[in-house]
């Protein structure tokens, strides 16, 4: 089978869609003849011409507006906004119309737009481009929200979010599309090259939304994370030598409640990761479900391990990431705590 | 009495007396639609917001006279007249207002939110000026499938304000989109009057530094907006891209059901009403050139009525939407996980 980096496992599901599906077109800034800001999109203009892969002026707020006017006339766009932290101008546009149509057309219209952003810190980006705001998003009615954490996911999810007839926001955590990201910055780059989920065939294949993975079995606690902090989650509940249950949520709208509860009831203990700020972030919302299905299971206090409430640094970004000490403390005290 | 032969001379010239018996018709049909909503409200029946297109009935009946079956239209939330032109059943619009199951959107949309795939109606939009990029990407829609549709894109001054107008501007001059943007500027943003808030009043020239042509349009004259609308539609479909209309008209009624209107003189509204008024001035000249009588017009007036208030008591009698409802058409997914 192919090996592939989480850069080339989107890109395949994109051509996938593209060869076989004329409803299926990519466009955002720099995604045509640039090939994308991360090579996301790279080729494929080449491949599929200037109609189907195209550059957008930078206008966040009407690339999302035209995908939503192209997918209610019975097409299938895929929007990059080429930073996460740029999503904002079209904030507005996601909330109150592209999510909204379904509902208040009372199913006369749909809009299956895609919009790809990445996402996430770990590359020094400072304020404006590292942000993780996917709480937000989780926040809207009618929205599908996902975040791969690896390359075999990340294009079964992808094509997922371009074959559903609803609108999906997938974020793509930038500090995973070269390789696996266990939180130490002073490692030397991994690579998706031998690891099993980069492993990606050629062809169409999904990965269901609403569906989590149990990236590892264990009895100790349940630890609940998405995107990059699976890794980061993986790599110090060894350091720890914990034996962690790590559930990796793949998308949270829907989310997989059923698979964490089950988890949960089985270890009595959970720690909820994410690299987004803590208060209000979409760990609040995972911790208020778990102790209202859980409740006579816990025997210890939910924890969260999360970026700080502050904006995301330049010079201490490694103060500000939730990395494997952070996490391994949580686990420490959520599994010790009797 | 309605004949397809062409009209030779004076301001109806060009049009069949058939065609001219129709836009009459559609404008009376929105004021006396409009009306009955407007009572509906005040007795109760209406709630939320609610507002009223009359006064501008010219603008949608004119420009629905310029596009062809399976052209789109989108517009902003001063919404009912434009259904009503593109053939949606009154029965349907009103009930909608009174949030039954036999409006448009079953309730669930109310005055700003209704829709219909089967007349190419794109909403209904309550957010300002929203709808203007998506207007744009309908129309890139049709570009990308090789159809030689057009879609008609509604919006009022007040919208001409907003950032995303431009963005939507540039995008479809870019891309020679075949898109007809109609500026209904109806002098009031709510209770800001066009002077109050741009510091370019006129309107049609907002298109300018994106090489998009523009031109003023009496907006009370439903002839002069078709003329316009045939231009700028046929400007679009032949693939040079976008059009500016702007239409000038004006609302006789408050922004909403809400509003008493302080922010203009009784004066203001009185003049344009006796002197502008589209529906009496197309009367007037269907009179003076004898395609019509008075007595005929006082019957089909009464037509008229009869159709509203059908479609009063369709909006009465439908019962609430289910309560289940609530929770549908929000998320395929969900529903089904």
């Amino acid at each position: 089978m192919p090996q592939m980096n989480m850069m080339q496992a989107l890109t395949s599901a994109m051509d996938v869609k593209l060869a076989e599906d004329e409803r299926v077109l990519a466009f955002g800034e720099d995604v045509g003849y640039f090939g994308g800001v991360f090579g996301v999109t790279r080729g494929l203009q080449e491949k599929y011409g200037s109609s189907r892969v195209f550059d957008a002026p930078i206008n966040e707020g009407a690339i999302i507006a035209m995908a939503m006017g192209m997918a209610t006339n019975g097409m299938r766009p895929i929007a990059e906004i080429q930073f996460a932290d740029y999503i904002f101008p079209g904030f507005d546009q996601i909330i109150s119309e592209l999510t909204r149509i379904r509902y208040r057309s009372a199913g006369q219209y749909t809009a299956p737009v895609t919009i790809r952003t990445p996402c996430g810190g770990g590359i020094y980006g400072g304020q404006t481009h590292s942000m993780s705001p996917e709480a937000f998003f989780t926040h809207i009615p009618g929205l599908v929200v996902a975040m791969p954490s690896n390359p075999y996911d990340a294009k079964g999810l992808l094509i997922s979010c371009i074959e559903s007839d609803d609108p999906a926001l997938f974020f793509e955590p930038k500090r995973l599309y070269n390789g696996p990201f266990d939180g130490d910055p002073n490692k030397p780059q991994s690579s998706w090259k031998d690891h099993p989920k980069g492993e990606v065939p050629e062809g169409n294949y999904t990965v269901p939304l609403g569906v989590a993975d149990v990236v590892r079995e264990g009895s100790d606690v349940t630890v609940v994370a998405y995107g990059t902090m699976v890794h980061v989650a993986l790599a110090a509940a060894e350091a720890e030598g914990v034996d962690a249950e790590i559930i990796d949520l793949r998308t949270l709208i829907p989310y997989d409640i059923d698979t964490v509860a089950r988890s949960v009831q089985k270890t009595g203990r959970c720690v909820i990761l994410h690299e987004a700020p803590r208060t209000s972030g979409f760990g609040a919302e995972l911790a208020a479900q778990i102790q209202e299905d859980c409740f006579y299971s816990l025997e210890a206090p939910i924890q969260r391990v999360t970026g700080w409430d502050t904006p995301y640094p330049h010079a201490h970004e490694w103060s500000y990431f939730p990395g494997q000490e952070r996490v391994a403390r949580a686990l420490k005290k959520t599994v010790e705590f009797a | 009495m309605p004949k397809a032969t062409k009209i030779t001379k004076g301001p109806l010239k060009g049009a069949t007396q058939d065609d001219i018996h129709e836009f009459y018709r559609m404008m009376l049909l929105i004021r006396r639609f409009e009306e009955r909503a407007g009572q509906l409200y005040g007795m109760g029946h209406i709630a939320g917001f609610c507002h009223l297109y009359i006064g501008q009935e010219a603008v949608v009946t004119g420009m629905q006279a310029a596009i062809t079956d399976g052209d789109q239209v989108i517009t902003g939330y001063r919404d009912h007249g434009h259904m009503l032109a593109c053939g949606m059943d009154p029965k349907g619009v009103m009930a909608e207002l009174t949030g039954r199951e036999g409006g448009y959107s079953r309730g669930k949309g109310g005055s700003m939110h209704m829709f219909s795939k089967e007349k190419n109606f794109y909403g209904g939009h309550g957010i300002v000026g929203a709808q203007v990029p998506i207007g744009t990407g309908l129309a890139m829609s049709n570009r990308y499938k090789g159809s030689d549709r057009v879609c008609l894109t509604y919006f009022g001054d007040g919208a001409t304000n907003q950032g995303q107008v431009y963005e939507a501007f540039n995008m479809a001059s870019l891309w020679k989109l075949p898109v007809v943007y109609v500026i209904e500027n109806n002098m009031y943003a709510m209770g800001t009057s066009v002077e109050r808030a741009s510091a370019e009043t006129e309107l049609y020239k907002r298109g300018i530094s994106f090489e998009i042509e523009g031109e003023e349009v009496d907006g009370m004259d439903v002839m002069a907006v078709k003329k316009a609308g045939e231009k700028a539609v046929k400007h679009a479909r032949s693939g040079k891209g976008p059009y500016i209309l702007e239409m000038k008209t004006y609302r006789y009624r408050g922004h909403s059901m809400s509003d008493p209107a302080k922010y203009r003189k009784r004066e203001e509204v009185d003049d344009i009403r006796s002197h502008r008024d589209p529906i009496e001035g197309l009367k007037h000249q269907m009179i003076d050139a004898e395609i019509a009588t008075e007595d005929e017009l006082k019957a089909l007036d009464k037509e008229i009525k009869a159709i509203v208030k059908d479609a009063a008591d369709f909006a009465l009698e439908s019962p609430e939407p289910d309560p289940a409802e609530l929770w549908t058409d929000v998320l395929r997914e969900a529903e089904a996980v």
